[in-house]
């Protein structure tokens, strides 16, 4: 399945190819993409692991970029 | 603003007073004592930097060091182990100053394009129980009926059930001319519903809706990367430990070779770091991208990725097919010829045809009805007329009515059927006629050229199109009049659809590789020519899925001149790239030959790293200005 997140105050490019490659780096994600100019990180992974993957990308962006908040959708 | 922007904005106005009055105290009172205005400058700093310190602090503790943050706290501190006060604030403060009008940049380039595409509805007004109930649109179940009234955005595609309208479909299709829906008409989300209240039958869900699709088509444009983009980050992974190691060069070498001064170096190395930033290229450069996609968006062409906007700036040959591309794709009885020998008249001829062809659905029959029933919807036929009817494919059809045998179709049918007819050559589809062994005369059914193709071809040959070739399936007489009309030279006529693919791979072959392949159909049978050509195109998306899925960029409204408009757009949009690219590559490359050699201060140095990339965003954001609405 697809989730959806959204990046608020994501403002540094650099930073988002950072979280891009960390995320997709993540045993459950199976593919994933960061649109910077839509802040909207979609990750694609099976059902169950949902929450697990979830907690995952939150602890990324807080260690990339502190300032942003991840919203889900 | 942002609320973050508005803090940041604050601090660096608070900052930048403190800093003035340091610097007033400084310079008039000499006698002031040094640890009491280091105490004012740190206080300037830390209102203007704390979060760049803070960052590199956090950075630092998670392992990651070589970072802008990092290079200004150490540039900073630099500056005040040496006693250079009001150089240390100044720095940050300009970098902050640079840093925010960068955020500002991205904050408004994204403002405009979520402006663009405002077509996301935000609630749908459903009948449940005889009640009016507002509510998202995704809640909305496929059969349910929603009002739309005067001034609403139209929240799902269904089918019209009540009440007659006009919409305005600007936003998808860049048309400006308000559309007219009565009852009974598909109705496509996305449009704003202008004049009447009508009543919808909602048949997709929100999901499959067409706002939906073209939103997610849009949005997710930037998965597929151009070329220009997947350099720029395969310039970064060499880029970046190159500037590394000259950085260290810069700072060890020479004071170890010349002069033994380590901070002196030390300090330029550290500029030379502060210049190198990609950050212009980065940002800029998928933002030019994604401008010009939803400008063409605008303008209802809607572009799947980047990649085929840079792919459709080389476009050397225009493949085109015939029906439904260049002309309308909609037939219509041009001529009525009733034999001589036989005493019947046109209306009656007309009737015949009509009647025989009324449970028929294909384009031919619609257009006799059509015909006959003077462009009505709504099919009147006295169904008790009609007798057994039996459609003969590839030959036509075979009915009665008023209990006469009927023969209506080709001249194949007529032979098969030993009806003595007369062959006629016209410029469309002839269709005879024959009562029994009676022939009784024929109809011509032609289609019509589009009111802009003849436009588009010119407009494309002045792009420097090298070579349109039209395709079609039509006969050589009808494909080489309309041909000749238009001014194409290349034609290939009388093609079953496999053929197509066959004269595509043909000219694919033939051409050379920096030219793009364009092929350009209607999308409903030609997907594996779509698909075959560098880039597909298909026309008159606007509420069919088939095409919107097969193409790679897909035009919303049915004009062929859009074709030409595309271009121009992706044309301008690989020149602002290449403009953002070579300025941004430039002026790094001139300012790190100056620092290295010590002419550029560390302020020249935050110009190049965030000034360059505030103006390549600026650049960028030119995409966005197309001619939106206007007719081209």
């Amino acid at each position: 399945m697809k989730k959806t997140y959204i990046l608020e105050d994501l403002d540094c490019a650099h930073c988002a190819g950072k979280i891009e490659e960390a995320v997709a780096a993540l045993e459950a994600v199976e593919k994933c993409s960061l649109n910077f100019l839509t802040k909207k990180l979609v990750v694609e992974m099976e059902e169950g692991n949902v929450s697990a993957v979830t907690k995952e990308v939150k602890k990324i962006v807080k260690k990339i970029e502190p300032d942003v908040t991840v919203e889900e959708k | 603003m942002t609320k973050k922007l508005k803090r940041k904005l604050r601090n660096i106005i608070l900052g930048a007073i403190i800093f003035l009055c340091a610097l007033v105290i400084q310079h008039s009172a000499s006698d002031i004592n040094v640890n009491i205005l280091l105490g004012i400058f740190l206080i300037a700093y830390f209102i203007i930097g704390f979060e760049v310190v803070k960052k590199a602090g956090k950075n630092i503790v998670n392992g990651r060091v070589m970072d802008e943050n990092f290079l200004m706290m150490i540039a900073t501190v630099g500056a005040f182990i040496v006693g250079d006060y009001a150089e240390a604030v100044a720095v940050m403060l300009f970098y902050q100053i640079g840093e925010w009008f960068q955020s500002y940049a991205v904050n408004k380039s994204r403002k405009s394009i979520s402006d663009l595409m405002d077509i996301r509805p935000d609630y749908a007004n459903v009948l449940r129980d005889g009640k009016e109930t507002e509510v998202d649109p995704d809640e909305v179940q496929i059969g349910e009926t929603i009002v739309v009234k005067a001034g609403e955005k139209i929240p799902l595609d269904g089918i019209v059930i009540k009440g007659n309208t006009t919409v305005d479909t600007m936003a998808l299709t860049g048309e400006s001319v308000p559309r007219d829906l009565i009852e009974g008409e598909e109705v496509i989300s996305g449009c704003i519903n202008l004049t009447g209240m009508i009543e919808v039958r909602v048949t997709k869900e929100f999901g499959q809706s067409t706002v939906a699709r073209i939103l997610d088509l849009v949005e997710n444009a930037g998965s597929k990367k151009a070329e220009a983009e997947n350099f720029i980050s395969k310039f970064a992974k060499y880029y970046t430990p190159t500037i590394v190691v000259l950085a260290l060069l810069l700072a060890f070498l020479p004071p170890i070779l010349i002069d033994g001064d380590y901070f002196k170096w030390i300090y330029r190395a550290l500029s030379f770091l502060v210049i190198s930033c990609p950050c212009a290229l980065v940002i800029s450069i998928p933002l030019s991208f994604f401008g010009g996609i939803g400008g063409a968006s605008r303008e209802g062409i809607l572009v799947k990725g980047s990649n085929y906007l840079e792919l459709l700036s080389k476009a050397g040959i225009v493949v085109m097919d015939k029906t439904g591309t260049l002309t309308k794709g909609s037939f219509q009885v041009k001529e009525i010829h009733p034999a001589k020998e036989a005493s019947v008249s046109e209306e009656k001829l007309l009737e015949l045809a009509a009647y025989s062809e009324s449970f028929s659905n294909h384009p031919i029959s619609k257009s006799l009805k059509e015909a006959y029933f003077h462009g009505a919807k709504e099919t009147a036929f006295d169904k008790k007329r009609i007798g057994e009817t039996k459609e003969i494919p590839g030959y036509g059809i075979e009915t009665h009515i008023d209990g006469n045998v009927i023969y209506v179709g080709n001249s194949k049918l007529m032979e098969r059927r030993e009806v003595s007819y007369e062959q006629v050559e016209a410029n469309g589809t002839v269709i005879y006629v024959a009562e029994g062994k009676q022939y009784l005369g024929y109809l011509v059914i032609g289609d019509e050229i589009k009111a802009d193709s003849r436009q588009a071809v010119e407009k494309l040959y002045k792009a420097g199109i090298r070579e349109i070739v039209m395709l079609t399936g039509d006969r050589q007489a009808a494909a080489q009049s309309v041909a000749k009309e238009l001014g194409i030279k290349k034609v290939f006529s009388e093609l079953l659809p496999g053929d197509k693919v066959e004269k595509v791979e043909g000219l694919l072959k033939e051409k050379s590789e920096k030219e793009a392949l364009v092929f350009v159909g209607d999308g409903i049978n030609d997907a594996p020519v779509l698909a075959r050509a560098d880039v597909g195109i298909a026309m008159g998306g606007l509420g069919q899925d088939a095409a919107i899925e097969a193409a790679d960029i897909v035009i919303m409204t049915d004009e062929p001149s859009k074709i030409a408009r595309a271009m121009e757009i992706s044309r301008k949009t690989l020149v602002i790239v290449k403009e953002n690219i070579v300025f941004a590559i430039g002026v790094k490359v001139i300012v790190l030959i100056l620092a290295a050699l010590g002419i550029a201060s560390m302020w020249l140095a935050i110009f190049a790293d965030v000034g360059v990339a505030f103006i390549a965003i600026l650049n960028a954001m030119r995409t966005l200005w197309t001619k939106a609405g206007k007719k081209t």
